[in-house]
């Protein structure tokens, strides 16, 4: 490997003198530590991003390297706490993919009213921007009230702050757009009430929703579902891991029940593949048909 | 020096400049293409359709874990990081950079630390600075950095800011860059 000449400059990175290999070592003997003192386990997190969330941290503490940041957070409860905010937060918004929320309008709802109780879970559900993006579909269909909605993320402060519902007043312009984008036709601003810097959601939304933690790597079925939604939060995963999940998922749903991943997620490279077939519409919405 | 992955990054100005990129490239090209384009984050396929119309080679919008193959152009899906894993491709819903999300500096970082020296980073028209910082670490890890001559450029601010990051980069017309790519040597494997 070339010797670097120059350094960089503002990047979350490793240091000028790079060693892929050590620095691997490095982030392994680190996760192996997390998981050992804390019993979260980001061992099969895919590489490349929990990579750059691990140098993100490493900057954030004014530290040099990984084995520094491991020293100091296997010693600060603190700073293991913040570490765990880094890796384990997804960041999403309302009506992500409008596109994806109209094929659940228009395909999905029609199925689930042929059901007399319907079961849904957000697993990863994060700050729940979709779960409350979700329930506003389901309470402008009349289905809210025969739905149980169970939002779970490995991160309890921020089931919190889903819980709560107060999402940041400056996204209300895009995801108003989103709303009306996704099929919504009423005023989105019915559904908050704005205050300071923060939009409320109405409790009303989540009036059948429990929020609870849940740990997708670790933890095991809980109960059978309609439609299971986990929309980007696979791809933080590996391979080996995301089989464990999809085990999960198809262990989760009743028979003709719904799966909904990412629009750029796919079962393509999953082992489950055959277990489901696809929803029309270009949305990765997939149904367990055995 | 056997080089295994081009990344290009481009903002605005970026389709005409890419539709006659990919152009240029023949058939037999070996290695594997990433396009990191800025657009509006609800686009869809049609930057995928509209540089397939003119490339030799399969264009295809990246989903999460598909494997890196060469010979294939690949772009960046709207509103997502698009990383470099050995041998995949991963994707990541974290913040923008710099308002950014394709970045381009993300990806470009990605490669050069998953590549080293194998990496090609080009960057085009812009009209921000994107890639200035990703080009330089692909410079540092001693990868080939190529710009899009600014005064050729739709857009001059982001070659101009990649050249004041990596002054010794290569700087070349579109058809120049196109030349230079189709030259380089490739892995034994992949010839």
């Amino acid at each position: 490997m070339a010797v670097p000449v120059t350094p960089t400059r503002s990047l979350s990175g490793p240091p000028v003198t790079y060693d892929a290999e050590l620095e691997r070592i490095e982030i392994e003997l680190l996760l192996e530590g997390i998981f050992r003192h804390s019993g979260f386990d980001f061992r099969s997190y895919a590489y490349a991003s929990i990579r750059r969330r691990l140098w993100k941290r490493v900057e954030a503490e004014r530290l040099k390297s990984m084995s520094a940041l491991q020293d100091l957070v296997l010693h600060d409860p603190s700073a293991l706490e913040r570490l765990l905010l880094d890796l384990s937060v997804s960041v999403t918004s309302m009506f992500r993919d409008p596109g994806f929320y109209q094929v659940f309008r228009n395909d999905v709802i029609p199925i689930l009213r042929t059901y007399p109780f319907i079961r849904l879970w957000h697993a990863g559900c994060a700050t729940g921007e979709e779960v409350y993006s979700t329930a506003i579909v389901l309470e402008e269909e009349g289905l809210l009230d025969r739905s149980r909605i169970y939002a779970t993320d490995i991160n309890d402060n921020v089931l919190q702050q889903a819980r709560a519902g107060i999402f940041p007043l400056n996204r209300m312009q895009e995801y108003t757009e989103n709303y009306i984008r996704a099929g919504g036709t009423r005023s989105f601003s019915e559904y908050y009430t704005a205050k300071y810097d923060g939009a409320l959601f109405s409790p009303a939304l989540t009036r059948n929703t429990v929020f609870a933690q849940h740990n997708l790597v670790t933890d095991g079925s809980f109960s059978e579902f309609n439609v299971i939604f986990c929309r980007n939060v696979l791809i933080y995963f590996d391979r080996p891991l995301q089989d464990r999940v999809n085990a999960l998922f198809y262990d989760s749903l009743v028979m003709f029940g719904l799966l909904a991943l990412g629009s750029k997620e796919s079962l393509r490279f999953s082992q489950y593949e055959d277990c489901y077939e696809r929803l029309d519409g270009g949305e990765k919405i997939y149904r367990k048909i055995q | 020096m056997a080089y295994r992955i081009v990344v290009i990054g481009t903002s605005w100005g970026g389709l005409a400049a890419l539709r006659e990129l990919v152009a240029t490239l023949p058939g037999s090209f070996a290695l594997p293409v990433v396009l990191v384009q800025h657009r509006h984050r609800q686009s869809d396929h049609v930057l995928a359709t509209l540089l397939q119309d003119r490339a030799k080679l399969k264009v295809c919008e990246v989903e999460d874990k598909s494997p890196i193959q060469p010979g294939s152009i690949y772009v960046a899906p709207a509103d997502y990081h698009l990383l470099i894993e050995a041998d995949h491709f991963a994707l990541s819903t974290e913040e923008p950079v710099r308002y950014s999300r394709p970045s381009i500096d993300v990806t470009f970082t990605s490669a050069a630390d998953r590549y080293g020296a194998g990496t090609v980073g080009v960057v085009l028209t812009g009209a921000n600075a994107d890639g200035a910082a990703g080009l330089e670490r692909i410079a540092t890890r001693g990868g080939l950095a190529i710009v899009q001559a600014p005064e050729t450029a739709e857009s001059p601010a982001m070659p101009t800011a990649a050249l004041r990051s990596v002054p010794n980069a290569t700087v070349l017309t579109i058809t120049g860059i196109g030349a230079l790519l189709s030259g380089l040597s490739v892995p034994e494997r992949a010839a």
